[in-house]
């Protein structure tokens, strides 16, 4: 019987060590009737060993209290005033949202496709960092999700298809707004830059044509269509938000009809 | 439960240093980064799963925290990563050991980040191809062929920067 062949995963599981006996026999076999692979393959072995030996000593170090894990939960407990703290930020939020010093929308105070903006650039600074639960209904729960937009809004939303640019489709949630229900529908490209689009009814600003909006680092445009009013909001540049705005707004338009 | 989680997570502390210390080049940044972790980790505790694996659980945290804090930092200044401490990274044995390891790092510097990461999380850090996998968010074949050109790569890099006396190449800095 022949022995199996020697794959490139086996090299590296007799690097790491991660062989079982058997395997690690072959190899050790096979490495010793070819020593260019043996060459490479002590190289690797000993790039493991000096790796690990030169980044050792930070894992020696003796933990900053700033990382004492016992204290970090002692502290939440307390009763605590972080509180002031956190309504500080909170306060500061509403200002630089309320603000609306950096959005390319001006006047004040926000209202129809302006403060939509601003519902949208929340909603992604609240949803898009989220690593364990961006969305609500995954993409896979489409339909679920349109039905329960549809119900929510009093009317049907269309999502968008953005993956021929590139941006997967994740899912979305209903988010409050001050004018009620919105859908957010979440996107993300093979980089892990993540979009999101808003929409709700518009009591004012019923029809309006494509605007910019940039606060924060995070751009986006918005823009309302027969009652609607939708914004695609993301941390990507304006050139690249741009089309992706202009590809919904198409597929939404079709969609209505 | 919250003794059970000091329990899970305390011994990976160190683990979670190093692994930000050689990401971010910066001692400072990196400890930032795993107090933030930690902070996560603690807020979604509740959210892991039972029967999960807390190392990779926790080094996934750890791991987009720092991705997303290269990638701003890259947008807002280009950090010169040669300049970067690298006294800060390794306090070694012997002269010549610290000289041979800051030889490595600064090579290891020079892999394209998603090798570097997986040849990290793989020999350093000791998580398993599938876990490492899942902190990457990659198929554990995608791990295979990057822990592969990592290799390869590194192993290109430090030998053409080996101690042959005249050949003190292009590729880094003499300082």
């Amino acid at each position: 019987m022949s022995p199996r062949p020697i794959t490139e995963d086996d090299l590296n599981g007799f690097v790491d060590r991660t062989l079982d006996a058997a395997t690690h026999g072959e190899v050790t076999a096979y490495l010793e009737t070819h020593p260019d692979v043996a060459r490479r393959i002590a190289g690797y072995c000993e790039q493991r060993d000096s790796l690990r030996a030169a980044v050792a000593p930070i894992a020696e170090e003796p933990i900053p209290p700033e990382l004492d894990l016992s204290r970090m939960l002692e502290e939440r407990r307390r009763p605590r005033p972080p509180q002031r703290w956190a309504m500080a930020a909170a306060a500061v939020v509403l200002l630089c949202v309320g603000g609306a010093g950096g959005w390319a929308l001006h006047g004040s105070p926000p209202e129809g496709i302006r403060l939509l903006a601003q519902e949208a650039q929340a909603s992604y600074s609240v949803y898009a960092p989220d690593h364990a639960h961006p969305v609500e209904l995954r993409a896979g729960e489409r339909a679920q999700l349109a039905a329960w937009a549809a119900e929510r809004l009093g009317r049907p939303v269309a999502i968008p298809d953005l993956a021929a640019s590139g941006y997967r489709f994740m899912g979305g949630r209903i988010v409050p707004t001050i004018h009620g229900p919105a859908v957010l529908f979440m996107y993300d490209n093979d980089r892990g830059s993540r979009l999101v689009m808003l929409a709700r009814p518009m009591a004012i600003d019923q029809n309006m044509p494509m605007l910019p909006q940039s606060q924060g680092g995070i751009n986006g445009y918005a823009w309302a269509d027969k009652g609607l009013g939708y914004s695609l909001v993301g941390a990507a540049t304006p050139d690249t938000l741009h089309p992706l705005a202009d590809e919904a707004r198409r597929q939404l338009r079709n969609d209505a009809v | 439960m919250t003794t059970e989680m000091v329990r899970l997570i305390e011994p990976i502390i160190p683990a979670l240093r190093r692994y930000a210390r050689v990401l971010m080049r910066d001692r400072a940044a990196a400890d930032d980064l795993v107090q933030d972790c930690l902070e996560r980790a603690i807020g979604r505790w509740h959210q892991r799963r039972a029967d999960g694996n807390t190392r990779a659980w926790i080094f996934t945290i750890l791991h987009n925290l720092a991705m997303r804090r290269l990638r701003q930092a890259s947008e807002r200044i280009h950090i010169g990563l040669e300049d970067a401490d690298e006294a800060s990274l390794s306090l070694a044995a012997s002269q010549e050991d610290r000289l041979r390891y800051r030889d490595l790092l600064a090579a290891l510097a020079q892999l394209p980040e998603e090798q570097r990461t997986v040849l990290l999380l793989v020999t350093v850090e000791e998580l398993s191809y599938a876990d490492a996998a899942r902190v990457l968010d990659i198929p554990i074949g995608t791990v295979m062929s990057r822990l592969s050109r990592a290799r390869e790569r590194l192993l290109k890099l430090t030998n053409a920067e080996a101690p042959t006396e005249n050949s003190h190449p292009h590729l880094r800095r003499v300082k």
